[in-house]
């Protein structure tokens, strides 16, 4: 008999005669009292967002670049890596090559082995965009693509995403809803609700465990 | 040469109460566990600020789990298939022998040398690190609080915050000593060091091992949260990832996680959400630039099923390892997680571990408790631990020879002494003549109660009797009124 | 627990009973009552058993003490000593028949009739109909006289400023320390002061204190060293478990500081004599 076998032998014996208890699911409790109005979400969002050191921008379809652009220098960051076949790639290349002197480029277009060395140790800071945001508990929305690969939103130590307004949902249900993840779910998704932390010594708040130290938000309100 | 070796010394199993005895005498200590549990239940009561919304989402959490359970074995090849299907290898294990040997197995088959761990209980469970160091294979820590109970040699105490017995300056010096850095007390650089010496080991380990905070059947899902990154390193960045779990950690649907993920971190710290949730449903695909190439799911049993065979220990199985009945119980608040001496301390060791190590191994662990009830009080999936710890109670001390076999170890505190004590007790409180007769002693002979009655005088001084019973005193005293009417 | 874990099927997967309901009460005060006084009173706070009778004429209530009770049974209960438990809690059904209530000047032992005397007595039907129409007339003191009782206290007595602990399974199981509180804030010269983690153990838990006196101490110690700080002068309590416990403490300790039962207390403030 294998552990298999035996450990379902063992289970179906303790539940001979038994039904299944009825699925009561109450999809009120999960969803009413995180329900927001368009005005109320942005703001509900930055809320919990900032409570845990992310840092949030306002600003626009069309102006996010230069913001951007001028984050990086703020910060004196000397290269971004980007997702360059993505819209948003896009953008920042056309941005960039219209405005020179700009931080340089990098872009994640071959596998992580291949440039490990790199990714880990001269990467300061990526953008990658967003599937969309949850309200109820501050959270981005990450489904890493052939084109933003998952490391991209956890090497670099600074982590800018982009996020359309209206693209934040109320809470995770309503998101497992709408996007139907019940009939198939990508080999990695991601909640993302804050620059990386840790309590671990003595309870004191640290940013910047493992992950990024930064987390950089720009939200489109146009769009 | 150390003197263990020239001296042969036998390890002396320490038991619970004289851990406790030392542990209750290291004020530092205390002072670390008070701290820490005051805050983090402040922060549980702020988080669940609206009493409805809590109840009503711990009776959804409690009835999501039931639901899980009661078709346990289905949901687990419904797991088992979607997970095949999406690429992931699952293997089961009945004992932690097993589930060992397969995570060696799958090492040895990559010729790996270097495993990086996230938090798992349950490879705590497994004492995995031990078992990989003895056979030559670096198995090291990536939480933070593991990495630091790890570099002491040191188990955690704490199921969500491992090293919360320790304060800034115990972390101080043990980096100092174990890392040859600095001194510093300040944390933010007490966690840059841990980040620059743990994301070296990201980059160079061959296998990463994770725990799983709920397995999705619906979706062949392994949900983990974290705060740190260290989760998301771990299943990421080395070529194989690992999941260990326990059989009872499957939910049927993906929609179960929602009120499950909010009571999980609302109640553990809090938090309305981990920093990041990590859904993983599958090894890299051919057109993926990163990811595990292989994602291998260990399910172990350990003990498990022996709990889910009895209708009233099945509900332990509901646990979603959060650690609020720890830091809300009295017991656990003063005495720390190491006295426990198992992975799993507090009300929820407690109930767990006799099943994974049998009683008899652990047969201080259900007395250890004044059935206060806080811990049942704040689980977040209604786990009746206090009624658990009375049920456990009674296997301990039934006959060894007892034909209903409910646990291995049962009647590990079976005493005949005791026994005929309940027994006398028993009689004496049902039979009204010998009750009165042993109340008109023990009062009238109030002055003759020693003064030394065993442990009780340790914090008390001598209980006396009152001169007359209330039953004196009220059989006078009505008769009286029935004259007036 | 109670029957409400039980579906159907022995072996099938438990819920949680669903939850509880604000307890009803009746209308109208009842004419006698049945005291259950608890073994702990009987032998030690005798007198607080007398004060709640007390109380109780006072609202123009018979009393009835059956003279054959002794202990509802929760010692062997928690111990493990579940058939011993159900021998004593046996006997005492048989004494508290007639149908009117049960009162019981502890929390904990309220709580034993009203929780958990379903689980002792779960195999036997018969019996089990008892036990439940035992436990819907079985009221902790303080309950039955704020909300059968509705009383209205006058406080006669001198300034004073209390500490309230209360029992973690009347807390637990029946909203104790509430009612505690409620009929406290009657009495317009006591001043209720709270101590540090009043809502913690204070470390008795019965056959606890005794097989592990190292914790339980250290629980105790925490506990008084609270109620010290708290500034009060005295400490009250429904239930005398406790009293034994903090009250030995105190006592072993050397302070001054003491605790008393609530039924006391109540009495002495509103007239009634010392």
């Amino acid at each position: 008999m294998s552990a298999k076998q035996n450990i379902l032998g063992k289970l179906r014996k303790s539940l001979t005669g038994t039904t299944p208890i009825a699925d009561d699911f109450d999809v009120d409790l999960v969803t009413q009292p995180y329900t927001y109005s368009a005005e109320q979400r942005i703001p509900q969002l930055r809320k919990l967002m900032e409570a845990v050191h992310t840092e949030i921008h306002l600003t626009s379809g069309a102006e996010w670049p230069m913001l951007l652009a001028q984050l990086l220098r703020d910060r004196q960051l000397p290269s971004l890596l980007i997702a360059p076949t993505t819209p948003h790639g896009q953008r920042i290349a056309q941005h960039w090559a219209n405005n020179p002197g700009l931080p340089a480029l990098k872009s994640y277009d071959r596998p992580m082995e291949e440039w490990k060395a790199e990714l880990f140790n001269d990467t300061p800071a990526s953008l990658t965009g967003t599937l969309g945001a949850i309200a109820a508990t501050g959270s981005l929305i990450i489904w890493p693509t052939r084109e933003e690969p998952r490391l991209m939103s956890l090497v670099p130590p600074v982590h800018f995403a982009l996020l359309k307004a209206s693209e934040i949902r109320d809470n995770f249900y309503q998101v497992q809803q709408e996007f139907e993840w019940a009939q198939g779910m990508p080999t990695n998704a991601l909640l993302v609700s804050g620059p990386s932390k840790t309590a671990d010594i003595e309870q004191v708040l640290a940013y910047g465990a493992h992950g990024p130290k930064d987390l950089v938000v720009l939200i489109l309100e146009d769009q | 040469m150390s003197t263990s070796v020239i001296i042969p010394t036998v390890a002396v199993e320490e038991d619970f109460r004289t851990r406790a005895h030392k542990a209750l005498g290291d004020q530092q200590l205390r002072n670390n566990f008070r701290t820490a549990m005051d805050s983090l239940m402040t922060k549980r009561a702020a988080a669940f600020s609206d009493a409805h919304e809590r109840e009503h989402l711990r009776a959804l959490g409690n009835s999501i789990k039931a639901r899980a359970l009661s078709k346990l074995p289905d949901l687990l090849e419904q797991l088992e298939q979607n997970l095949t299907r999406n690429g992931v290898t699952v293997h089961w294990a009945e004992t932690v022998d097993e589930a060992n040997g397969i995570v060696l197995s799958i090492i040895r088959a990559h010729e790996a040398r270097q495993v990086i761990k996230g938090k798992s209980m349950v490879s705590e469970e497994m004492e995995m690190n031990h078992f990989l160091e003895a056979r030559d294979i670096e198995c090291l820590e990536s939480d933070m609080g593991e990495y630091i109970v790890q570099l002491d040699h040191e188990k955690p105490s704490h199921i969500i915050m491992p090293a919360i017995h320790k304060n800034a300056g115990q972390v101080a010096s043990l980096f100092h000593d174990k890392l040859g850095v600095e001194y510093t007390k300040d944390v933010d650089q007490l966690i840059q060091i841990g980040r620059r010496v743990l994301r070296q080991k990201f980059f160079e380990a061959d296998i990463g091992v994770s725990g799983v905070n709920f397995a999705v059947a619906e979706t062949g899902t392994l949900l983990l949260v974290e705060n740190e990154g260290n989760g998301r390193m771990t299943t990421t960045v080395p070529p194989v990832h690992i999941a260990v779990t326990g059989i009872e950690k499957v939910v049927e649907n993906l929609r179960d996680v929602v009120p499950l993920l909010s009571l999980l971190t609302r109640s553990a710290l809090g938090i309305p959400i981990t920093t990041y949730v990590n859904m993983i449903s599958g090894p890299r695909k051919d057109h993926e630039l990163d990811g595990p190439q292989e994602v291998h799911l260990v399910l172990l049993d350990n003990g498990r099923s022996q709990a889910f065979a009895d209708s009233e220990l099945r509900q332990t199985l509901n646990c979603i390892r959060c650690g609020a009945c720890m830091n809300h119980c009295p017991v656990y608040t003063r005495v720390g997680g190491h006295t426990y001496g198992e992975g799993y301390p507090g009300p929820i060791g407690k109930i767990i571990t006799p099943h994974m190590v049998g009683l008899a191994k652990v047969p201080d662990h259900p007395s250890a408790s004044s059935l206060c009830g806080a811990c049942g009080e704040v689980c977040p999936v209604k786990i009746p631990i206090p009624a658990i710890l009375r049920r456990l109670r009674e296997e301990n001390v039934k006959a060894p020879d007892s034909p209903h076999q409910v646990m291995r170890g049962q009647g590990s505190k079976y005493s005949r002494k005791e026994r005929f004590i309940w027994n006398a007790w028993a009689k004496l409180n049902s039979s009204p003549t010998l009750y009165r007769l042993f109340a008109f002693f023990a009062t009238r002979l109030r002055a003759l109660t020693p003064s030394n009655v065993g442990p009780w005088t340790q914090n008390h001084s001598a209980p006396k009797p009152a001169a007359r019973s209330l039953h004196d005193m009220a059989r006078e005293h009505l008769a009286k009124q029935g004259e007036r009417r | 627990m109670s029957e409400l874990f039980y579906n159907a099927v022995p072996n099938a997967t438990r819920v949680a009973p669903p939850l509880p309901e604000p307890r009803q009460y009746p209308s109208e005060k009842p004419s006698r009552v049945y005291l259950f006084g608890t073994c702990v009173v009987d032998l030690f706070y005798p007198e607080a058993g007398m004060d709640a009778i007390h109380l109780l004429e006072r609202e123009g209530i018979r009393v009835e003490y059956p003279q054959g009770q002794s202990c509802c049974g929760q010692p062997a209960y928690t111990s493990g000593y579940t058939e011993q438990a159900r021998t004593v809690a046996r006997s005492q059904l048989a004494l508290f028949a007639g149908d009117y209530p049960v009162v019981v000047p502890s929390g904990s032992c309220a709580g034993m009739l009203r929780e958990h005397y379903a689980d002792l007595f779960k195999d036997e039907p018969q019996t089990l109909k008892q036990v439940r129409a035992l436990a819907a007339r079985t009221y902790e003191l303080a309950e039955f006289l704020l909300f059968v009782c509705k009383v209205q206290l006058k406080d006669s007595g001198e300034p004073v400023k209390v500490a309230l602990h209360t029992s973690c399974s009347a807390r637990r199981e029946m909203n104790t320390h509430l009612h505690g509180r409620e009929l406290l804030a009657q009495l317009s010269n006591v001043e209720r002061v709270n101590h540090d983690h009043e809502s913690e153990c204070c470390g008795f838990g019965g056959t606890f204190s005794v097989r592990m006196p190292d914790i339980s101490g250290a629980m105790v110690a925490d506990k008084t060293r609270a109620l010290k700080e708290s500034g009060a002068h005295k400490v009250l309590s429904a239930d005398c478990g406790c009293l034994i416990n903090i009250n030995g403490a105190l006592e072993k300790q050397k302070e001054a500081l003491r605790g008393q039962h609530l039924a006391s207390f109540l009495w002495q403030r509103t007239g009634g004599a010392k």
